[in-house]
Protein backbone atom coordinates (compact mmCIF):
# COMPACT_ATOMS: atom_id res chain seq x y z
CA UNK A 1 0.00 0.00 0.00
CA UNK A 2 2.43 2.59 1.19
CA UNK A 3 4.69 1.72 -2.18
CA UNK A 4 1.79 2.33 -4.62
CA UNK A 5 1.19 5.98 -2.48
CA UNK A 6 4.79 6.58 -3.18
CA UNK A 7 4.28 5.65 -7.08
CA UNK A 8 0.89 7.80 -7.00
CA UNK A 9 2.87 10.77 -5.56
CA UNK A 10 5.97 10.42 -7.89
CA UNK A 11 3.57 10.74 -10.92
CA UNK A 12 1.71 13.89 -9.42
CA UNK A 13 4.60 15.86 -9.25
CA UNK A 14 5.20 16.99 -13.40
CA UNK A 15 8.78 16.78 -14.56
CA UNK A 16 8.67 20.39 -16.42
CA UNK A 17 6.99 22.95 -17.74
CA UNK A 18 5.45 25.02 -14.96
CA UNK A 19 3.09 27.66 -14.99
CA UNK A 20 4.11 30.08 -11.24
CA UNK A 21 1.32 31.44 -9.16
CA UNK A 22 2.81 33.57 -6.84
CA UNK A 23 1.89 34.15 -3.33
CA UNK A 24 0.61 37.40 -1.41
CA UNK A 25 1.91 36.14 1.80
CA UNK A 26 5.54 34.99 0.45
CA UNK A 27 5.76 37.75 -2.08
CA UNK A 28 5.72 40.28 0.40
CA UNK A 29 7.38 38.46 3.64
CA UNK A 30 9.85 36.20 2.12
CA UNK A 31 10.34 37.99 -1.38
CA UNK A 32 13.79 35.83 -1.92
CA UNK A 33 12.10 33.05 -1.53
CA UNK A 34 9.95 33.24 -4.79
CA UNK A 35 12.94 34.40 -6.89
CA UNK A 36 15.55 32.18 -5.82
CA UNK A 37 12.93 28.97 -6.87
CA UNK A 38 12.24 30.40 -10.00
CA UNK A 39 16.25 30.94 -10.00
CA UNK A 40 16.61 26.94 -9.20
CA UNK A 41 14.11 25.65 -11.65
CA UNK A 42 15.50 27.54 -14.64
CA UNK A 43 19.10 27.72 -14.01
CA UNK A 44 20.13 24.73 -12.06
CA UNK A 45 17.26 22.42 -12.78
CA UNK A 46 17.01 23.40 -16.51
CA UNK A 47 13.61 23.59 -16.45
CA UNK A 48 10.84 25.31 -18.05
CA UNK A 49 8.79 27.58 -15.49
CA UNK A 50 6.88 30.85 -16.57
CA UNK A 51 6.15 33.89 -14.12
CA UNK A 52 3.12 35.45 -15.82
CA UNK A 53 2.64 39.41 -15.16
CA UNK A 54 -0.81 38.86 -15.21
CA UNK A 55 -1.11 36.98 -11.91
CA UNK A 56 -3.53 38.27 -9.35
CA UNK A 57 -4.44 37.18 -5.63
CA UNK A 58 -5.88 33.79 -5.86
CA UNK A 59 -8.39 35.68 -3.04
CA UNK A 60 -8.14 32.35 -0.70
CA UNK A 61 -7.23 34.80 2.58
CA UNK A 62 -10.31 36.78 1.93
CA UNK A 63 -12.37 33.23 1.07
CA UNK A 64 -10.98 31.88 4.35
CA UNK A 65 -11.60 34.94 6.64
CA UNK A 66 -15.05 35.03 5.32
CA UNK A 67 -14.94 38.31 3.28
CA UNK A 68 -15.16 37.12 -0.36
CA UNK A 69 -18.06 34.64 -1.03
CA UNK A 70 -17.66 31.35 -2.79
CA UNK A 71 -18.60 32.06 -6.19
CA UNK A 72 -16.33 34.92 -6.65
CA UNK A 73 -13.12 33.06 -5.00
CA UNK A 74 -14.06 30.06 -7.75
CA UNK A 75 -14.49 32.96 -10.64
CA UNK A 76 -11.06 34.55 -9.29
CA UNK A 77 -9.23 30.72 -9.85
CA UNK A 78 -10.94 30.11 -12.80
CA UNK A 79 -9.13 33.25 -14.50
CA UNK A 80 -5.89 32.21 -12.95
CA UNK A 81 -6.48 29.03 -14.67
CA UNK A 82 -7.47 30.80 -18.10
CA UNK A 83 -3.95 32.77 -17.46
CA UNK A 84 -2.22 29.75 -17.64
CA UNK A 85 -4.26 27.90 -20.25
CA UNK A 86 -3.63 31.33 -22.45
CA UNK A 87 0.14 30.87 -21.69
CA UNK A 88 0.17 27.35 -23.00
CA UNK A 89 0.83 25.17 -19.73
CA UNK A 90 -1.06 22.73 -17.71
CA UNK A 91 1.03 22.54 -14.41
CA UNK A 92 -0.44 24.42 -12.10
CA UNK A 93 2.40 25.58 -9.34
CA UNK A 94 1.21 27.94 -6.91
CA UNK A 95 3.52 29.25 -4.60
CA UNK A 96 1.29 29.98 -1.42
CA UNK A 97 -0.02 27.02 0.58
CA UNK A 98 -3.08 28.39 0.84
CA UNK A 99 -3.99 28.73 -2.72
CA UNK A 100 -2.50 25.01 -2.94
CA UNK A 101 -5.17 23.91 -0.70
CA UNK A 102 -7.69 26.44 -2.35
CA UNK A 103 -7.12 25.33 -5.63
CA UNK A 104 -7.58 21.87 -5.15
CA UNK A 105 -11.14 22.49 -3.10
CA UNK A 106 -12.11 24.23 -6.03
CA UNK A 107 -11.38 21.65 -8.83
CA UNK A 108 -13.01 19.00 -5.69
CA UNK A 109 -16.18 20.54 -5.58
CA UNK A 110 -16.59 21.04 -9.44
CA UNK A 111 -15.61 17.84 -9.72
CA UNK A 112 -18.57 16.74 -7.30
CA UNK A 113 -20.86 19.90 -8.65
CA UNK A 114 -20.16 19.76 -12.67
CA UNK A 115 -23.47 22.06 -12.63
CA UNK A 116 -21.29 24.52 -9.72
CA UNK A 117 -18.12 24.32 -12.47
CA UNK A 118 -20.56 25.01 -15.48
CA UNK A 119 -22.34 28.11 -13.80
CA UNK A 120 -18.47 29.72 -12.92
CA UNK A 121 -17.78 28.90 -16.67
CA UNK A 122 -20.11 31.22 -17.57
CA UNK A 123 -19.61 33.98 -15.08
CA UNK A 124 -15.69 33.94 -16.11
CA UNK A 125 -16.65 34.18 -19.45
CA UNK A 126 -19.58 37.51 -18.69
CA UNK A 127 -16.98 39.28 -16.64
CA UNK A 128 -13.61 38.45 -18.64
CA UNK A 129 -14.20 37.02 -22.03
CA UNK A 130 -12.20 34.47 -21.27
CA UNK A 131 -11.93 30.39 -20.99
CA UNK A 132 -10.41 27.84 -19.14
CA UNK A 133 -8.71 24.59 -19.17
CA UNK A 134 -8.72 22.83 -15.81
CA UNK A 135 -5.21 22.14 -14.57
CA UNK A 136 -3.45 18.54 -15.71
CA UNK A 137 -1.37 18.79 -12.94
CA UNK A 138 -1.54 20.94 -9.44
CA UNK A 139 1.86 20.65 -7.25
CA UNK A 140 3.00 22.73 -4.90
CA UNK A 141 7.18 24.32 -5.39
CA UNK A 142 8.08 22.35 -2.54
CA UNK A 143 7.14 19.26 -4.43
CA UNK A 144 9.22 20.13 -6.62
CA UNK A 145 12.20 20.64 -5.13
CA UNK A 146 11.82 17.66 -2.80
CA UNK A 147 11.62 15.50 -6.39
CA UNK A 148 14.57 16.89 -7.12
CA UNK A 149 16.53 16.71 -3.98
CA UNK A 150 18.78 14.20 -4.81
CA UNK A 151 20.14 16.06 -7.88
CA UNK A 152 20.11 19.31 -5.86
CA UNK A 153 22.32 17.53 -3.57
CA UNK A 154 25.13 17.40 -5.97
CA UNK A 155 25.39 21.08 -6.61
CA UNK A 156 25.43 21.99 -3.05
CA UNK A 157 28.62 23.91 -1.36
CA UNK A 158 27.52 22.97 2.30
CA UNK A 159 25.51 20.23 4.13
CA UNK A 160 23.10 20.25 7.17
CA UNK A 161 26.20 19.67 9.58
CA UNK A 162 27.44 21.88 12.49
CA UNK A 163 31.15 22.40 11.23
CA UNK A 164 32.16 22.66 14.94
CA UNK A 165 30.97 19.17 16.29
CA UNK A 166 30.19 17.30 12.69
CA UNK A 167 26.84 16.05 14.16
CA UNK A 168 24.29 16.56 11.80
CA UNK A 169 21.52 19.41 12.74
CA UNK A 170 18.47 19.18 14.42
CA UNK A 171 15.63 20.26 12.26
CA UNK A 172 11.66 21.09 12.79
CA UNK A 173 10.03 20.48 9.92
CA UNK A 174 6.50 22.47 9.83
CA UNK A 175 4.14 21.76 7.10
CA UNK A 176 1.41 24.36 6.67
CA UNK A 177 -2.67 22.69 7.09
CA UNK A 178 -3.54 23.38 3.67
CA UNK A 179 -0.74 21.38 2.25
CA UNK A 180 -1.83 17.70 3.92
CA UNK A 181 -4.82 18.28 6.17
CA UNK A 182 -7.50 19.04 3.49
CA UNK A 183 -5.96 16.25 0.50
CA UNK A 184 -4.07 13.93 2.87
CA UNK A 185 -3.93 11.46 0.10
CA UNK A 186 -2.24 13.89 -2.39
CA UNK A 187 0.57 14.03 0.15
CA UNK A 188 3.43 11.36 0.21
CA UNK A 189 2.56 10.33 3.89
CA UNK A 190 -0.27 12.13 3.97
CA UNK A 191 -1.71 14.63 6.74
CA UNK A 192 0.13 12.82 9.43
CA UNK A 193 3.85 12.09 7.97
CA UNK A 194 4.14 13.94 5.06
CA UNK A 195 7.55 13.37 3.40
CA UNK A 196 8.60 16.37 1.66
CA UNK A 197 10.61 18.66 4.13
CA UNK A 198 11.44 15.66 6.06
CA UNK A 199 13.03 14.40 2.51
CA UNK A 200 14.90 17.54 2.44
CA UNK A 201 16.55 17.57 5.59
CA UNK A 202 17.64 13.98 5.42
CA UNK A 203 19.35 13.81 2.08
CA UNK A 204 20.82 17.29 2.92
CA UNK A 205 22.81 15.77 5.99
CA UNK A 206 20.32 16.64 8.77
CA UNK A 207 18.16 15.05 11.87
CA UNK A 208 14.62 15.77 11.92
CA UNK A 209 12.87 16.23 15.62
CA UNK A 210 10.01 14.58 16.42
CA UNK A 211 7.90 16.15 18.90
CA UNK A 212 4.45 16.06 20.49
CA UNK A 213 3.12 19.15 18.54
CA UNK A 214 4.64 18.45 15.37
CA UNK A 215 1.04 18.26 13.19
CA UNK A 216 -0.62 21.05 15.48
CA UNK A 217 -1.16 24.16 12.90
CA UNK A 218 0.80 27.71 12.90
CA UNK A 219 -2.10 29.39 14.42
CA UNK A 220 -2.72 31.73 11.48
CA UNK A 221 -6.51 31.19 11.72
CA UNK A 222 -7.22 33.96 9.03
CA UNK A 223 -9.71 36.23 10.56
CA UNK A 224 -8.21 34.85 13.89
CA UNK A 225 -4.79 36.79 12.87
CA UNK A 226 -6.41 39.42 11.38
CA UNK A 227 -8.27 41.36 14.14
CA UNK A 228 -5.62 42.95 16.72
CA UNK A 229 -8.37 41.81 19.39
CA UNK A 230 -7.60 37.80 18.29
CA UNK A 231 -4.38 37.71 18.26
CA UNK A 232 -4.03 35.81 21.14
CA UNK A 233 -5.38 32.91 19.59
CA UNK A 234 -2.48 32.69 16.66
CA UNK A 235 0.46 33.55 19.46
CA UNK A 236 -1.05 30.52 21.14
CA UNK A 237 -1.00 28.24 18.82
CA UNK A 238 2.79 28.70 17.90
CA UNK A 239 3.35 28.87 21.51
CA UNK A 240 2.21 25.37 22.09
CA UNK A 241 4.35 24.29 19.76
CA UNK A 242 7.64 25.96 20.97
CA UNK A 243 7.03 24.70 24.25
CA UNK A 244 6.82 21.11 22.54
CA UNK A 245 9.87 21.66 20.51
CA UNK A 246 12.27 23.35 23.16
CA UNK A 247 13.36 20.16 24.67
CA UNK A 248 15.09 19.10 21.66
CA UNK A 249 16.62 21.91 20.91
CA UNK A 250 16.50 22.28 17.35
CA UNK A 251 18.82 23.94 15.51
CA UNK A 252 16.12 25.92 13.32
CA UNK A 253 12.62 25.75 12.26
CA UNK A 254 11.88 24.52 8.08
CA UNK A 255 8.38 25.54 6.71
CA UNK A 256 6.80 25.07 3.57
CA UNK A 257 4.24 27.05 3.74
CA UNK A 258 5.01 31.80 3.56
CA UNK A 259 2.45 32.13 6.54
CA UNK A 260 3.45 29.81 8.73
CA UNK A 261 6.43 30.94 8.62
CA UNK A 262 5.79 34.09 9.22
CA UNK A 263 4.06 33.58 12.50
CA UNK A 264 6.72 31.41 14.10
CA UNK A 265 9.09 34.03 13.57
CA UNK A 266 7.01 36.88 14.82
CA UNK A 267 5.21 35.13 17.28
CA UNK A 268 8.88 34.36 18.48
CA UNK A 269 9.26 38.01 18.79
CA UNK A 270 6.02 38.89 20.28
CA UNK A 271 6.54 36.10 23.52
CA UNK A 272 9.95 37.38 23.88
CA UNK A 273 8.97 41.05 24.05
CA UNK A 274 5.79 40.22 26.34
CA UNK A 275 6.78 37.11 28.66
CA UNK A 276 10.25 37.82 28.50
CA UNK A 277 10.34 34.00 27.05
CA UNK A 278 12.83 32.31 24.23
CA UNK A 279 13.05 28.93 23.25
CA UNK A 280 16.88 28.74 22.73
CA UNK A 281 19.71 28.64 25.41
CA UNK A 282 20.87 32.10 24.11
CA UNK A 283 18.23 34.38 23.95
CA UNK A 284 18.05 34.97 20.39
CA UNK A 285 15.43 32.52 19.04
CA UNK A 286 15.39 29.46 17.00
CA UNK A 287 15.88 30.73 12.97
CA UNK A 288 12.73 29.70 10.92
CA UNK A 289 13.43 29.07 7.07
CA UNK A 290 11.75 28.80 4.34
CA UNK A 291 12.57 25.53 2.26
CA UNK A 292 13.42 27.76 -0.92
CA UNK A 293 15.90 29.46 1.53
CA UNK A 294 17.55 26.78 3.10
CA UNK A 295 18.34 25.48 -0.70
CA UNK A 296 19.34 28.59 -2.16
CA UNK A 297 21.79 28.97 1.01
CA UNK A 298 23.22 25.53 0.91
CA UNK A 299 24.01 25.85 -2.91
CA UNK A 300 26.00 28.71 -2.10
CA UNK A 301 23.84 31.93 -2.33
CA UNK A 302 24.62 35.28 -0.99
CA UNK A 303 22.31 35.01 2.59
CA UNK A 304 21.28 38.64 2.16
CA UNK A 305 20.61 38.36 -1.87
CA UNK A 306 17.83 35.55 -0.60
CA UNK A 307 16.27 37.97 1.89
CA UNK A 308 17.33 36.29 5.16
CA UNK A 309 17.85 39.55 6.98
CA UNK A 310 13.76 39.98 7.11
CA UNK A 311 14.14 37.49 9.79
CA UNK A 312 13.06 38.88 13.16
CA UNK A 313 14.76 36.13 14.88
CA UNK A 314 18.37 36.39 13.16
CA UNK A 315 19.75 33.76 11.21
CA UNK A 316 23.38 34.52 11.99
CA UNK A 317 24.10 31.36 14.48
CA UNK A 318 22.68 28.87 12.00
CA UNK A 319 24.52 30.31 9.39
CA UNK A 320 28.22 30.00 11.78
CA UNK A 321 26.90 26.11 12.07
CA UNK A 322 26.61 25.38 8.61
CA UNK A 323 29.86 27.05 7.73
CA UNK A 324 28.09 29.85 5.55
CA UNK A 325 30.42 32.56 4.85
CA UNK A 326 28.80 36.33 5.14
CA UNK A 327 29.41 39.27 5.18
CA UNK A 328 27.91 41.30 8.24
CA UNK A 329 28.03 44.86 6.48
CA UNK A 330 26.19 43.80 3.31
CA UNK A 331 23.36 42.65 5.35
CA UNK A 332 21.66 45.72 5.17
CA UNK A 333 22.62 47.41 1.94
CA UNK A 334 19.46 48.02 -0.57
CA UNK A 335 19.51 47.30 -4.16
CA UNK A 336 21.24 50.72 -5.56
CA UNK A 337 23.99 50.30 -3.04
CA UNK A 338 23.10 52.21 0.05
CA UNK A 339 23.55 51.48 3.31
CA UNK A 340 20.14 51.05 4.70
CA UNK A 341 19.87 52.41 8.70
CA UNK A 342 19.90 49.08 10.53
CA UNK A 343 16.17 47.85 11.96
CA UNK A 344 15.42 48.69 16.02
CA UNK A 345 16.74 45.91 18.46
CA UNK A 346 14.16 44.57 20.12
CA UNK A 347 14.25 44.67 24.11
CA UNK A 348 14.52 40.92 24.94
CA UNK A 349 15.12 39.14 22.01
CA UNK A 350 19.20 39.12 20.95
CA UNK A 351 20.03 40.42 17.69
CA UNK B 1 -22.85 11.01 13.48
CA UNK B 2 -21.67 12.40 16.66
CA UNK B 3 -18.08 11.50 18.00
CA UNK B 4 -16.92 14.16 18.31
CA UNK B 5 -13.24 14.19 16.63
CA UNK B 6 -13.74 16.96 15.00
CA UNK B 7 -13.85 18.84 18.06
CA UNK B 8 -10.90 16.73 19.89
CA UNK B 9 -8.55 17.88 16.95
CA UNK B 10 -9.96 21.17 16.25
CA UNK B 11 -7.51 23.82 17.99
CA UNK B 12 -10.58 26.85 18.38
CA UNK B 13 -12.22 24.36 20.26
CA UNK B 14 -9.32 23.91 22.82
CA UNK B 15 -8.55 28.05 22.73
CA UNK B 16 -12.25 29.12 22.62
CA UNK B 17 -15.76 28.25 24.26
CA UNK B 18 -16.30 26.43 20.60
CA UNK B 19 -17.52 23.00 19.30
CA UNK B 20 -17.77 22.48 15.78
CA UNK B 21 -19.36 19.41 16.56
CA UNK B 22 -22.14 20.91 18.27
CA UNK B 23 -22.79 23.75 15.07
CA UNK B 24 -23.28 20.59 12.87
CA UNK B 25 -25.72 18.78 15.29
CA UNK B 26 -27.29 22.28 15.36
CA UNK B 27 -27.78 22.45 11.11
CA UNK B 28 -28.66 18.93 11.12
CA UNK B 29 -31.69 19.43 13.89
CA UNK B 30 -32.84 22.25 10.99
CA UNK B 31 -34.65 24.00 14.07
CA UNK B 32 -34.26 27.71 12.44
CA UNK B 33 -34.70 29.39 15.44
CA UNK B 34 -31.34 27.74 16.83
CA UNK B 35 -29.58 28.52 13.11
CA UNK B 36 -31.04 31.57 13.05
CA UNK B 37 -28.89 32.05 17.00
CA UNK B 38 -25.53 31.08 15.01
CA UNK B 39 -26.00 33.44 12.31
CA UNK B 40 -25.95 36.30 15.22
CA UNK B 41 -24.02 34.64 17.43
CA UNK B 42 -20.02 34.99 18.11
CA UNK B 43 -19.69 30.58 18.01
CA UNK B 44 -19.44 30.77 14.42
CA UNK B 45 -16.39 33.05 13.86
CA UNK B 46 -14.02 31.41 15.97
CA UNK B 47 -12.93 28.61 13.81
CA UNK B 48 -9.58 29.28 12.64
CA UNK B 49 -9.92 27.09 8.67
CA UNK B 50 -6.64 25.25 9.61
CA UNK B 51 -9.32 22.30 8.20
CA UNK B 52 -8.15 19.91 10.49
CA UNK B 53 -11.66 18.75 10.94
CA UNK B 54 -11.53 17.42 6.79
CA UNK B 55 -8.99 15.44 7.48
CA UNK B 56 -10.23 13.56 10.82
CA UNK B 57 -13.92 13.22 9.98
CA UNK B 58 -14.77 9.60 9.42
CA UNK B 59 -17.89 10.47 7.04
CA UNK B 60 -15.93 12.81 5.40
CA UNK B 61 -17.90 15.39 6.71
CA UNK B 62 -15.83 19.28 7.08
CA UNK B 63 -17.21 21.13 9.59
CA UNK B 64 -14.92 24.07 8.77
CA UNK B 65 -16.35 24.43 5.74
CA UNK B 66 -19.81 24.42 6.55
CA UNK B 67 -18.95 27.47 9.39
CA UNK B 68 -17.91 29.13 5.97
CA UNK B 69 -21.41 28.84 4.40
CA UNK B 70 -22.51 30.13 7.42
CA UNK B 71 -20.59 32.75 7.73
CA UNK B 72 -21.59 33.55 4.29
CA UNK B 73 -25.31 33.61 5.37
CA UNK B 74 -25.21 35.38 7.97
CA UNK B 75 -23.14 38.31 5.92
CA UNK B 76 -25.88 38.46 3.18
CA UNK B 77 -28.95 37.95 5.71
CA UNK B 78 -27.43 40.79 8.17
CA UNK B 79 -27.44 39.44 11.37
CA UNK B 80 -23.26 39.34 11.53
CA UNK B 81 -23.47 42.36 13.07
CA UNK B 82 -25.24 41.29 16.33
CA UNK B 83 -22.30 39.73 17.29
CA UNK B 84 -18.82 40.96 18.64
CA UNK B 85 -17.33 38.47 16.42
CA UNK B 86 -19.12 38.63 13.50
CA UNK B 87 -18.79 42.44 13.62
CA UNK B 88 -15.13 42.31 13.03
CA UNK B 89 -15.83 41.28 9.19
CA UNK B 90 -16.03 45.08 8.64
CA UNK B 91 -12.32 45.39 9.70
CA UNK B 92 -11.28 42.68 7.53
CA UNK B 93 -13.06 43.81 4.69
CA UNK B 94 -11.83 47.14 4.80
CA UNK B 95 -7.85 45.75 5.82
CA UNK B 96 -7.64 42.59 3.25
CA UNK B 97 -10.60 42.87 1.05
CA UNK B 98 -10.91 45.83 0.01
CA UNK B 99 -7.21 45.51 -1.51
CA UNK B 100 -7.81 43.03 -3.52
CA UNK B 101 -10.16 44.99 -6.12
CA UNK B 102 -7.75 47.65 -5.68
CA UNK B 103 -4.24 46.59 -5.80
CA UNK B 104 -4.52 42.84 -7.17
CA UNK B 105 -3.49 41.42 -4.32
CA UNK B 106 -4.92 40.12 -0.83
CA UNK B 107 -1.30 41.16 1.47
CA UNK B 108 1.20 43.33 0.11
CA UNK B 109 4.34 45.35 2.02
CA UNK B 110 2.26 48.26 1.39
CA UNK B 111 -0.71 46.84 3.21
CA UNK B 112 1.16 45.14 6.50
CA UNK B 113 1.37 48.87 8.33
CA UNK B 114 3.60 48.62 11.64
CA UNK B 115 0.69 50.48 13.91
CA UNK B 116 -1.52 47.59 12.95
CA UNK B 117 0.85 45.17 13.61
CA UNK B 118 2.94 45.74 16.50
CA UNK B 119 3.84 42.17 16.35
CA UNK B 120 5.46 41.86 13.01
CA UNK B 121 8.47 43.60 14.87
CA UNK B 122 11.18 46.47 14.23
CA UNK B 123 12.75 43.96 11.43
CA UNK B 124 9.35 44.67 9.52
CA UNK B 125 8.97 48.32 10.25
CA UNK B 126 12.22 48.51 8.65
CA UNK B 127 11.13 46.24 5.31
CA UNK B 128 8.17 48.37 5.22
CA UNK B 129 10.11 52.05 5.59
CA UNK B 130 12.67 50.76 2.99
CA UNK B 131 10.47 48.24 0.96
CA UNK B 132 11.65 49.17 -2.66
CA UNK B 133 15.45 49.16 -1.42
CA UNK B 134 14.78 45.55 0.14
CA UNK B 135 12.35 44.05 -2.03
CA UNK B 136 14.24 44.77 -5.26
CA UNK B 137 17.81 43.45 -3.21
CA UNK B 138 16.20 40.27 -3.14
CA UNK B 139 14.97 40.33 -6.62
CA UNK B 140 11.80 41.79 -6.30
CA UNK B 141 10.02 44.33 -8.76
CA UNK B 142 8.56 46.51 -6.48
CA UNK B 143 5.42 48.64 -7.53
CA UNK B 144 6.87 48.57 -10.64
CA UNK B 145 5.44 47.28 -14.49
CA UNK B 146 6.29 44.15 -15.66
CA UNK B 147 6.57 40.71 -13.98
CA UNK B 148 8.03 39.50 -10.53
CA UNK B 149 7.28 39.74 -7.35
CA UNK B 150 5.45 42.99 -5.50
CA UNK B 151 5.19 44.15 -9.03
CA UNK B 152 2.66 46.55 -9.75
CA UNK B 153 -0.68 44.57 -11.39
CA UNK B 154 -1.55 46.20 -14.43
CA UNK B 155 -5.28 47.94 -14.87
CA UNK B 156 -6.60 45.17 -17.11
CA UNK B 157 -5.30 42.67 -15.00
CA UNK B 158 -7.51 44.85 -12.36
CA UNK B 159 -10.18 45.04 -14.29
CA UNK B 160 -11.32 42.04 -14.97
CA UNK B 161 -10.56 40.98 -10.86
CA UNK B 162 -13.40 44.22 -10.69
CA UNK B 163 -15.34 42.84 -12.92
CA UNK B 164 -15.73 39.34 -11.57
CA UNK B 165 -16.81 40.96 -8.05
CA UNK B 166 -19.14 42.14 -9.65
CA UNK B 167 -20.81 39.53 -11.95
CA UNK B 168 -20.64 36.79 -8.94
CA UNK B 169 -22.01 39.44 -6.17
CA UNK B 170 -18.36 39.83 -4.73
CA UNK B 171 -19.31 43.82 -4.38
CA UNK B 172 -22.80 43.64 -3.53
CA UNK B 173 -20.87 41.08 -0.39
CA UNK B 174 -18.95 43.77 0.58
CA UNK B 175 -21.19 46.55 0.33
CA UNK B 176 -23.27 44.44 2.29
CA UNK B 177 -20.42 43.98 5.20
CA UNK B 178 -20.48 47.95 4.81
CA UNK B 179 -24.11 48.87 4.97
CA UNK B 180 -25.46 47.21 7.97
CA UNK B 181 -21.86 48.45 9.79
CA UNK B 182 -22.94 51.26 9.52
CA UNK B 183 -26.10 51.10 10.68
CA UNK B 184 -24.49 48.85 13.83
CA UNK B 185 -22.05 51.93 13.91
CA UNK B 186 -25.16 54.40 14.72
CA UNK B 187 -26.77 52.45 17.38
CA UNK B 188 -23.20 52.03 19.11
CA UNK B 189 -22.54 55.55 19.06
CA UNK B 190 -19.06 55.35 17.28
CA UNK B 191 -18.38 57.82 14.17
CA UNK B 192 -17.67 55.25 10.74
CA UNK B 193 -15.81 56.67 8.30
CA UNK B 194 -14.52 55.09 4.53
CA UNK B 195 -11.27 56.10 5.81
CA UNK B 196 -9.19 53.68 8.08
CA UNK B 197 -7.51 56.23 10.43
CA UNK B 198 -10.06 58.63 11.50
CA UNK B 199 -12.84 55.40 11.93
CA UNK B 200 -13.86 54.77 15.46
CA UNK B 201 -15.57 52.06 14.61
CA UNK B 202 -13.11 49.87 12.47
CA UNK B 203 -10.83 50.59 15.50
CA UNK B 204 -13.56 49.33 17.93
CA UNK B 205 -13.63 46.29 15.82
CA UNK B 206 -10.14 45.54 15.20
CA UNK B 207 -8.57 45.68 18.60
CA UNK B 208 -11.56 45.28 21.80
CA UNK B 209 -12.49 42.87 23.22
CA UNK B 210 -15.16 42.45 25.84
CA UNK B 211 -14.93 41.18 29.08
CA UNK B 212 -17.07 38.28 28.68
CA UNK B 213 -15.19 36.71 26.14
Amino acid sequence: MSKQYWKDYQSAVAEDNYYYERSCIRQSFFTGSEEIFLKIVKDVLKKDIVDDMNLHTCSGIGYYSGVVPLDTTMTVVARLFALMTEAGYKNFVPSCITSFGLVNEMVDMWHHFPDKLEEIKGYLKEATGKEFEMPENIVHPCDIIYKNRKALKEKMKYSLTNVKTGKPLQVVEHIGCHYAKIFPRQVKGGAEFPQVLVGMIQEWGGEVVDYPERRHCCGFGFSQYLVLANRGYSAANSKKKFESMQPFKPDFILTNCPGCNMFMDRWQYTISETEGITYDDHKRGIPVLTYEELTGLLLGYNPWDLGLQVHQVQVEPLLDKIGIEYDPKDKYVGKTGKQLKEPEKPMNLKV
Amino acid sequence: MNCGVCTAICPAAEFYDYDPRDICNVLMSKDEEKIEDLLKGDKIWHCGQCLSCKTRCPRGNVPGLLISLLREVSIRVGLFTESEEGRRQYAIKKTLGENIINSGYCVHVMHVKPHLHPEQGPVWKWYFDNAEEVADRQGGNYNKEGSGALRKINDENLKDLRRIFEVTGGKDFYDQIDKQSKVKAVQLKKNITDNVDDNEYFYHVYKDKSQKQ
